[in-house]
């Protein structure tokens, strides 16, 4: 689920075609919309136009030698491959208004909020099952709903820390959230040295423009994991961050972000239970644990208590979450909120929990367990992304519009068979952003995840992780399908 | 009854390993049917964590040694006074939504073997009550699965149980589960403490048995193993999704080596 | 700190002097191919270089004859041979990888930017490169990180953990070079105290960097029992044991004072400081030089667990 695939993601909405569809670009342009360039980008264009060639291939090369030398060298979201190799980093940034950042802020703060409430409620009372709004099987029988922590409260009710809202944008005020990561989402570690490296690069840039900072990042999810600590630690809590190991595609950004809030990077093997508590081994002898930002499943967290052959883990760990004698961010099975099928109620928590109407949408979604859109499903499966529930990693789909007849009709029979085990959803058309071509700079499609962190406050820094698709045309921004990266600005209000 | 236990498990290293974490589910919680009189858990040099309550209303609790070791031996001893309730499950504080014990697990996933009894255990019974249905599936495992020892060991899967059409208490618990599952009732795992001495059954003290939640009444025991639903000579200790899920003890040997398992358990019923 | 980090630390720089090592091993013995064929031939030297290496067994199997050019392979780029320079610089630069955050960026960028120039090297054509070309590259690239280590690491417990594993891994190469060339070069005790008209003693020296030090020291003249005396007991050579033993001692009583906490560590630091300097020649001599030397890398090696089981497991109360 963690891995999200392009055509999961950005089905071509035929369904809504019609007025604005109908022109000569369908998607919207981020920098030239219909009327013009957009005021946003004015100094952004006098930057690019003033650019002599000669020296926009020198400050890439000087980009790609800072980014090898911070060792920014590993695939994100655990795509795997080369752990050597660079993601493509484009210059131009990815730009939105004060006043756009808002909306997007309060929406997204706003399903933060909704998913906590749903993890605090679903292992309480369900009261949102009692009343009947979503389906307790939905929940209940889900793998990824632990048994284990069931009547649990994490400190402070919180048991997603850092939720990671993946969005696309179609058009000036539409946006659609694709997924909620709420795991360990990863990538934020592109969006601080992303940052750091325009301000090297081009520091008048920001003289210019009134680029809100994002590097306050690591100091809000320290004091996000410590305002979690556990009610036992009477002291300043030691935070830890535990990593699967340095063979972890993402190790990069672990070692960067323990190092940015100074706490340390931990494997399993360097935590142990005794009594009460969780303790590190160093040099000079046990130290106590209060908080554990982990980086790694559920299912490894520990063997006596998940999956027995993991070694990632720490034995006993769950003994001491549950008696209150350390935090784990996220918590145990928060990984619940995480589902597509659950994904597509996030707008009735928002209802349910808050009395709010939800700021943010989610891509239409069709369940295909109920006859009247399995029936919508059927009649319009060219047009259609179609997905199996619990897939992840772009296996078990069909991409409508991208696929020939054959295939369709294939497909459509194990729809048949087993309606349940499907959604659908409409192809969207992803913004497209100026990016750094041969000759110029040319449109590509967009996306953008930014990160919120949920603690005894709920924050958002102004800014998130931009993919590119950097192939023409290309709705895929994965980085091992030849997507880059973009620095994301939101421009302060003069 | 007054049911006294005395339950001992002895781990013999080959060479001595450099430490042992366990977590243990082997302290009784109090519920209808189930008062606990006295109750200990004794492992010496370990340090124990809390006893604390899972979602389940199981009593957990950590033990670790942390320093090199030959042998460990962990002693429970308590008295406990039970009442037959008829296999209910009542009084038991528990958090965990029924339906949550839907999911089968790689030891309780369905085979053809275990869809077959289902369905000929069932037949013509849809006008039957949830309860007479489960007490149906229970007779039929029971039916299936000749009671016999050896033949299965501590990580056999239901499916591998029916395919070898004998088991121990494990086996019966974890088919009945499946087939449970399949007849759409929760069901889970139960461990736990079985004074058999009296009517001279060859079961094992320390034993198992599944409970299934029949709406309107709540959890039920079944004994497949037994053909009858707990009452006054059990002990129910904990519960889970399977036999490693819901074990009373798990543990991991750090530095590994070659281990000799002794478990000794006396159920007495006290004269009155 | 974390003692796993103590451990990428200790180990970072074991393996970058083994780096070294094999390098200068390379080096000496490309200096004897180019002498005379005589005695033993360089076939008889190559392959003493292998046995200190204990890799002798490993390279017959792989490449059958002793070739030089396969033997440069081998001790240089050959990432199966666990001491080749590739091998242990590799080794080197996945633990800094690990532990990035507690080196300066200065030493991960010198041992980042050569672990770079290594493969561009493995890249390029064999016959191009020429084995001085190689060593001083090695040496080049092992002054450069010290150099980065000492002028920038913060002198915290991390930085005695770094120096351990230089000082440790160093007196363990020493030991066992000295002991090679011994067997290979003096197989009868009666040339013990004879003068050596030896040009590879001189390779020897020359691959330590300690060609003119020596001369310096003992004016010149080549002897057995002083080329092993300033190997073993000169204080002012930086690669004899004594020096290697005082570094270790120095290192870890600043640890102590750092955590306010002796451990066992000290204690047998401090009893092999207190063998060898009081140790003379003739002593050592008496005991059979190829005894103590075995002797000195089994301490040396005891020492090394030592400090490995009080800090580096997290294990010691």
């Amino acid at each position: 689920m963690g891995i999200f695939t392009f055509q999961s993601l950005l089905p071509l909405m035929r369904a809504r075609q019609g007025e604005a569809q109908t022109m000569a670009d369908p998607f919207f342009n981020e920098m030239y919309a219909q009327d013009g360039l957009r005021p946003l980008y004015q100094r952004l264009e006098n930057w690019y136009q003033n650019m002599p060639s000669e020296f926009r291939a020198l400050k890439q090369a000087e980009a790609e030698d800072l980014f090898r030398r911070y060792g920014i060298t590993f695939a994100v979201y655990g795509e795997g491959g080369d752990p050597d190799r660079l993601i493509p980093f484009d210059m131009f940034p990815r730009v939105f208004a004060a006043d756009e950042w808002r909306r997007l802020e309060r929406g997204i703060k706003q399903r933060a909020r909704a998913l906590n409430a749903f993890l605090s409620d679903v292992y309480d009372r369900g009261e949102i099952i009692r009343a009947g709004r979503i389906p307790a099987d939905l929940v209940y029988r889900n793998e990824a709903y632990e048994v284990a922590v069931a009547g649990f409260r994490p400190p402070l009710g919180v048991f997603n820390h850092i939720v990671g809202i993946d969005l696309v944008r179609t058009g000036p005020d539409q946006f659609y959230v694709l997924e909620d990561n709420c795991r360990t989402p990863s990538g934020v570690s592109y969006m601080l040295e992303n940052r750091e490296v325009m301000m090297r690069m081009f520091p008048h840039l920001f003289q210019e423009n009134r680029v809100a900072p994002v590097d306050n990042y690591a100091r809000l999810l320290k004091r996000t994991l410590a305002s979690v600590a556990p009610q036992k630690c009477e002291r300043d809590p030691n935070v830890v961050l535990l990593t699967p190991g340095h063979f972890n595609s993402a190790y990069y950004e672990h070692s960067f972000l323990a190092d940015l809030m100074g706490i340390e990077l931990v494997e399993g093997q360097d935590l142990f239970v005794e009594g009460d508590f969780c303790w590190m081994r160093t040099t000079e002898g046990p130290k106590k644990v209060d908080v554990i930002y982990r980086r790694i499943d559920d299912a490894f967290l520990d063997p006596l208590c998940f999956r027995p052959d993991s070694t990632l883990g720490v034995p006993g760990l769950m003994n001491v979450y549950r008696s209150g004698g350390v935090t784990i961010c996220s918590a145990p099975g928060a990984e619940v909120a995480d589902d597509k099928a659950i994904y597509t109620y996030v707008p009735e928590m928002v209802r349910f929990y808050l009395g709010e109407a939800p700021i943010l949408e989610n891509v239409p979604t069709w369940q295909c367990a109920k006859p009247d859109d399995l029936k919508y499903v059927q009649e319009n499966i060219a047009e259609l992304v179609v997905k199996e529930v619990h897939g992840s990693g772009g296996y078990g789909m069909l991409v409508g519009p991208k696929s020939d007849k054959a295939t369709i009709e294939t497909f459509a029979a194990k729809l048949a068979e087993n309606p349940s085990n499907y959604i659908a959803q409409p192809t969207l058309a992803l913004s497209t952003c100026p990016t750094f071509v041969e000759d110029g700079i040319a449109p590509r499609h967009v996306d953008l995840r930014p990160y919120c962190l949920v603690g005894r406050d709920i924050e958002l820094v102004p800014g998130g992780l931009t993919r590119v698709a950097l192939t023409e045309g290309s709705l895929v921004v994965n980085s091992s399908q030849g997507g880059g990266v973009k620095d994301t600005w939101v421009i302060a209000e003069e | 009854m007054i049911l006294n236990v005395l339950h001992k498990t002895r781990y013999d290293f080959q060479t001595p390993v450099r430490g042992i974490i366990q977590s243990l589910r082997l302290t009784p919680a109090k519920c209808d049917g189930q008062e606990v009189v006295d109750w200990r858990v004794d492992i010496p040099e370990a340090i124990m964590g809390t006893l604390f309550r899972d979602g389940a209303g199981d009593y957990i609790q950590a033990a670790s040694i942390r320093m090199p070791c030959s042998h460990i031996e962990v002693t429970v001893s308590g008295t406990v006074d039970t009442t037959d309730t008829s296999g209910v499950l009542r009084g038991h504080r528990e958090r965990v939504p029924p339906r949550a014990y839907m999911r089968a697990t790689p030891r309780t996933k369905p085979n053809r073997a275990i869809r077959d009894l289902v369905e000929t255990a069932l037949k013509g019974q849809e006008e039957t009550s949830a309860l007479e249905r489960a007490h149906l599936l229970c007779a039929a495992v029971a039916d299936a699965l000749p009671y016999k020892p050896g033949a299965t060991h501590a990580h056999t899967t239901a499916a591998e149980a029916m395919n070898a059409g004998v088991g121990v208490c494990q086996d019966h618990t974890q088919v009945l589960i499946a087939a449970a599952h399949l007849a759409d009732m929760p069901a889970r795992y139960v461990s736990g403490y079985l004074n058999a001495t009296e009517d001279g059954t060859p079961h094992e003290a320390s034993h198992a048995w599944a409970e299934i939640f029949i709406d309107g009444l709540g959890w039920v025991g079944f004994d497949a193993s037994n053909k009858s639903c707990p009452n006054e000579h059990y002990i129910r200790l904990g519960s889970g999704l399977d036999a490693q899920d819901a074990a009373p003890i798990r543990g991991l040997v750090l530095g590994g080596a070659e281990e000799k398992l002794d478990v000794t358990v006396v159920i007495e019923a006290q004269q009155q | 700190m974390l003692s796993r980090t103590a451990a990428n630390l200790f180990w970072m720089t074991r393996y970058l002097e083994r780096s070294e090592t094999t390098a200068r091993l390379l080096d000496m013995g490309f200096r004897n191919a180019l002498l005379p064929n005589t005695g033993g031939g360089f076939r008889n030297e190559w392959s003493a270089i292998l046995q200190s290496k204990g890799a002798l067994q490993e390279f017959t199997e792989k490449y059958g004859e002793l070739k030089q050019r396969n033997i440069e392979t081998f001790l240089f780029f050959d990432l199966d041979n666990p001491s080749s320079v590739a091998a242990c610089l590799r080794a080197a630069r996945e633990n800094a990888r690990i532990v990035r955050t507690a080196l300066t960026s200065q030493v991960w960028d010198a041992i980042n930017v050569s672990y770079q120039e290594l493969k561009a090297l493995q890249r390029r054509e064999r016959s191009s490169l020429e084995v001085p070309e190689l060593t001083d590259w090695s040496l080049r690239t092992a002054a450069l990180i010290r150099g980065a280590i000492e002028t920038t690491q913060l002198r915290n417990d991390g930085y005695q953990f770094m120096n351990l594993g230089y000082a440790v891994e160093r007196a363990d190469n020493t030991a066992r070079l000295l002991d090679v060339k011994y067997y290979v070069l003096l197989p009868s005790v009666a040339y013990i105290g004879s003068g050596l008209d030896n040009y590879q003693w001189t390779a020897l020296l020359r691959a330590l960097s300690a060609h003119r030090a020596y001369s310096w020291a003992y004016g010149g003249e080549l002897s057995a029992a002083q080329i092993a005396h300033f190997l073993i007991l000169n204080p002012k050579f930086p690669r004899s044991l004594l020096s290697c033993c005082l570094e270790v001692n120095a290192h870890l009583d600043q640890l102590a004072r750092i955590y306010d906490r002796s451990t066992p560590a000290q204690e047998a630091a401090r009893k092999l400081l207190g063998e060898l300097a009081e140790a003379r020649m003739d002593d050592i001599f008496d005991e059979g030089l190829h005894e103590f030397l075995s002797r000195m890398i089994s301490e040396n090696a005891g020492l090394g667990q030592c400090i490995q089981d009080q800090y580096l497991t997290g294990d010691a109360r």
